[in-house]
């Protein structure tokens, strides 16, 4: 934690986005956070796809259980909705805002106590329901508000801090996922920000729900020499599959690139994600097959990055479940609440 | 790119903007965190140390320090530099028990300085507490010279010269004044062990167009003019004054004018305002006293009636840019502008009719002596000069700096060692860290715009010559104005084998100076970097291969505001803020003179 905030001062020729607005703009609250968490990076990678895709930041809901990453909602887009739930339950509450109103952008950021341990069961129906939503997974392997246990991610023969090995398996998010139905499914590591800027963009472009797992190192009761969820660790062994750019609907992909080894995934908004092969043989539409390369890559030891599973065939919650359109603080009163009388003739359908 | 060398002096004082563009590398940030605790005599003290006058340059200066202020690059008004170092020297105690020693015993060398200006008020400065015997000659009856003569009271009183050359005469310098010396040649014969000449560039320049001569009354050559005024021969001028000429010089003719009786002053000059080169705060200030400004009005004649003075004509011109960008310029008419008296300030140069043409000491074809511009040696050994005399007319802080170096030539020259073997400016870097998160300097940002200078009411500053017109900053100005310093000498160190790259820094910096990308070539990286990175004045700091990737951590110094977060947000203290102390050679510095004087051993 530091003692002053980070001053207003900002560079006098930094870049605007459509909207006229900077980077700054889409700050929030200083971190309170220990210097050199991972989280921060992640932080700063939500702020800059935000301004990147300039998207108004009230137009945005951050919603956040609890742990390190939860916090983190409030030190990014400090002029957005945000609701910071109860440990796990980060899920129903989202469910619950996107159904009453799926306008707003929902970006939902916990960690992996918070989503593979208490909250497990309800990140799975999330992600069955194909909640409209981000959801990024600040991964560190150790619960750091409570002074480094193991969670749910840490590997088989990584060691805690005091030294204390565990020999528990890992639950996988990004694998659980995929099995899960979920549409789309990234992971990246925080300190590349290359990769991961563009990854957030397109969960953002996604309709259904996206995953982005980030390798978000702990500083302090996970960055020791026997962790494998360290910053020197990740850095020698997160293994980019695909390099994804996000290519915004307005750009023209022409424009930009003219390399061979490239294929483009449409988004429904018109946008385009560009996928740029870094591993020749990677498909990210092929479910069995991704499942494979990934189980192969971490019985190596490394972690397989990018956007490894991408389905933009699937109807969304909202699609499901055939809900008006119509976020439900604009369809008027008396339709939303048609009275008694309405009441009385719906019941009277099943007498 | 290359790592940066960060051990050469050179790179950390050019991040301290104030420091590098002041001739005299003042340590501003330093007495400006000295201000903001009410040790106003240990600030002048700072300031005395580089540049002799504080009191004086706090009120004069022609301020090279403020257009570097980086502050100015971050928002638009730099720091008020100038004015802050005016409260210093007001506000001190006495300093008499803080100048240097003189020793009784002296070390029988002789020096002669000519004219008792700045350039040799500071040779004597930097001499005597090294035991020389320093006999200064003043044409006039007080010494100061163009500090004195050119300078009007009502923007430098009396007193504050007074005090501070007062300073240095009574470290038990032989001044002799009325004494003009009519003849190096007799000089020399006296057998002085070396000569100074800071005689200053006492001729005003003329405007030979019709008229000039027929009305002698009433044309005045500027400095000489001024000169009058400031030893009360002139007490008086017509009321419709013209002063021709565009720099600092015209404002102050046109403005002492008005408190002798001028009541319509019209300034006019050949060129438009950008390129007039009065100081901005100069010729707002003559604004401010209602000054006419005739702009692109060249001179053409003077107008005569019954052999007196009756105005001026000029050549109105219009100007514009040709296809190869030169200033080019349209005749477009005539105007005739009335005038009781007209003054001449179209720049003044040095010249010597007094130092004989035969004596080796050789002059160039414009008649400026041939120096050597490290040592300030002359071509006749042993005589060297410093300030206006030297290399043209410049201004206070610059003759102070030569002063400074001469001191060190001519100290070298008695104590029979080799004069171009300059000793080199040092530095050293002190962590500022106190705690975990404390620093000691304040580190935060103060958005407070800079504080405006209170001047006498209009109705009141014309009333006597010598009413000083600035007021100077009140505690509250004062209090603000120093929070506006950025603190520049407390510099971001970066120690690459502690980086894990964990972005931290570049994630927290405000002002986006730092990058961790790819190596390449200055051009290509200052592409690449978080925000434009155009301003190629200011330097890129570049690391050696980070240990985890093999990338770079580079920092754009232009706008880094110095609030030490890079260093705060590091988990590992690979930032540091580190104080960089300049150490920058005077004559005093006996010991650095005489080391780098030794012949280098293998």
């Amino acid at each position: 934690m530091s003692y002053i905030a980070k001053p207003k001062v900002a560079h006098p020729k930094l870049p605007r986005n459509d909207l006229g607005l900077t980077r700054r703009d889409y700050e929030g609250g200083m971190s309170t956070l220990c210097a050199g968490c991972g989280h921060d990076a992640c932080t700063a990678a939500i702020t800059q796809a935000a301004f990147e895709l300039s998207i108004p930041p009230h137009r945005f809901a951050k919603m956040s259980g609890i742990g390190c990453s939860s916090k983190t909602t409030a030190y990014f887009m400090g002029n957005s909705h945000g609701f910071n739930s109860v440990h796990g339950r980060m899920p129903s509450v989202a469910t619950g805002a996107n159904a009453a109103n799926q306008d707003l952008h929902y970006i939902g950021v916990s960690g992996d106590g918070d989503s593979l341990s208490i909250g497990m069961g309800q990140f799975a129906h999330a992600i069955r329901r194909n909640l409209n939503m981000t959801y990024i997974i600040e991964n560190n392997g150790v619960y750091g508000l409570t002074k480094g246990q193991f969670s749910a991610s840490a590997d088989v023969g990584t060691k805690a801090k005091k030294g204390e090995m565990n020999e528990q398996p890992p639950i996988d998010p990004v694998s659980t996922a995929i099995t899960l139905g979920a549409t789309f499914v990234a992971r990246s590591f925080s300190g590349d920000k290359d990769q991961l800027v563009p990854l957030i963009k397109a969960a953002l472009s996604h309709k259904g729900f996206a995953l982005v797992d980030v390798l978000s190192p702990c500083v302090t009761f996970n960055d020791h020499e026997d962790s494998t969820k360290s910053y020197a660790y990740t850095r020698q062994f997160y293994h980019p599959a695909i390099h994804t750019d996000f290519v915004p609907p307005a750009q023209s992909i022409e424009a930009t690139y003219n390399e061979s080894g490239t294929a483009n995934i449409e988004l429904h908004d018109g946008s385009q994600i560009l996928l740029r092969k870094v591993q020749d043989d990677y498909d990210p539409t092929n479910k069995a097959n991704i499942l494979n390369h990934i189980q192969s890559k971490q019985q190596d030891g490394e972690f397989l990055t990018g956007l490894l599973y991408i389905d933009e065939g699937q109807k969304d919650f909202h699609a499901l479940n055939k809900t008006v359109s119509t976020p439900l603080n604009a369809v008027p009163y008396q339709e939303l609440c048609p009275g008694s009388d309405a009441l009385e003739s719906v019941l009277a359908r099943y007498k | 790119m290359e790592e940066t060398n960060t051990k050469d002096p050179e790179y950390y004082l050019r991040v301290v903007d104030c420091q590098w563009g002041c001739p005299a590398h003042t340590d501003v940030p330093e007495y400006i965190r000295l201000i903001a605790q009410g040790r106003f005599t240990d600030a002048y003290m700072v300031n005395r140390h580089s540049n002799v006058f504080p009191g004086v340059l706090g009120r004069v200066c022609d301020r090279p320090c403020e257009p570097a202020c980086r502050r100015g690059r971050v928002e638009e008004e730099p720091v008020a530099i100038c004015r802050l170092k005016r409260v210093a020297a007001d506000l001190r105690d006495d300093v008499k028990d803080r100048l240097p020693d003189i020793p009784k015993v002296k070390n029988g060398k002789k020096i002669a300085c000519v004219g008792a200006g700045t350039a040799s008020l500071t040779v004597a400065n930097d001499l005597m507490p090294l035991g020389y015997e320093v006999t200064i000659f003043e044409a006039h009856d007080t010494a100061g010279g163009l500090m004195r003569t050119n300078i009007p009271s009502f923007r430098l009183p009396a007193n504050v010269l007074d005090e501070e050359i007062d300073m240095i005469v009574d470290m038990g310098v032989d001044l002799r004044l009325n004494s003009p010396i009519q003849s190096m040649k007799a000089l020399l014969a006296e057998g002085y062990d070396a000569v100074f000449v800071g005689s200053g560039a006492p001729k005003g320049k003329n405007l030979e167009i019709p008229g000039r001569y027929d009305a002698e009354d009433q044309i005045h050559i500027g400095i000489d003019w001024l000169e009058g005024v400031a030893f009360d021969h002139i007490k008086e001028i017509g009321e419709n004054v013209i002063i021709i000429g565009g720099g600092n010089t015209a404002m102050d003719c046109c403005r002492t004018s008005l408190r002798l009786g001028g009541k319509n002053v019209v300034v006019a000059a050949r060129k438009p305002r950008e390129y007039l080169k009065a100081s901005d705060w100069e010729l707002d200030d003559a604004m401010e006293e209602l000054v006419e400004f005739k702009l692109c009005h060249s001179p053409k004649e003077f107008v005569l009636e019954d052999g007196k003075l009756k105005g001026m004509t000029f050549e109105k011109l219009e100007y514009y840019h040709d296809e190869n960008g030169r200033l080019k310029n349209n005749y477009i008419e005539d105007v005739f502008v009335p005038a009781d008296a007209v003054i001449l300030a179209v720049g003044q140069e040095n010249a010597f009719p007094w130092i004989e043409r035969d004596i080796g000491l050789e002059f160039n074809e414009w008649e400026e002596p041939i120096l050597n511009e490290e040592t300030f040696e002359s071509s006749l050994e042993g005589v060297f000069f410093g300030g206006d005399a030297a290399l043209g007319p410049k201004n206070i802080i610059w003759a102070v700096e030569q002063g400074h170096q001469a001191a060190i030539s001519i100290h070298q020259h008695c104590q029979g060692r080799d004069k171009t073997n300059r000793p080199p400016k040092r530095m050293n870097l002190i962590s500022q860290k106190m705690s975990l998160h404390e620093w000691s300097y304040h580190n935060d940002y103060n958005p407070s715009a800079r504080r405006q200078m209170n001047h006498v009411e209009l109705t009141e500053r014309f009333k006597e010559l010598d009413i000083e017109v600035e007021l100077g900053f009140d505690p509250e100005q004062t209090a603000l104005e120093v929070q506006r310093c950025l603190n520049c000498d407390v510099q971001t160190v970066f120690t690459t084998n502690l980086c894990i790259e964990c972005d931290a820094c570049i994630d927290i910096c405000p002002v986006d100076c730092l990058t961790i990308t790819e190596n390449g070539p200055e051009e290509d990286l200052r592409q690449r970097l978080k925000a434009p990175a155009d301003n190629t004045d200011e330097p890129l700091y570049v690391s050696s291969a980070l240990k985890h990737t093999g990338r770079v951590m580079v920092k754009d110094e232009d706008i880094c505001v110095h609030c030490g977060l890079c260093a705060e947000r590091c988990p590992t203290a690979a930032w540091d803020m580190q104080k960089s102390c300049l150490s920058d050679p005077q004559a005093v510095d006996e010991e650095l003179l005489w080391q780098a004087s030794q012949p280098k051993s293998a």
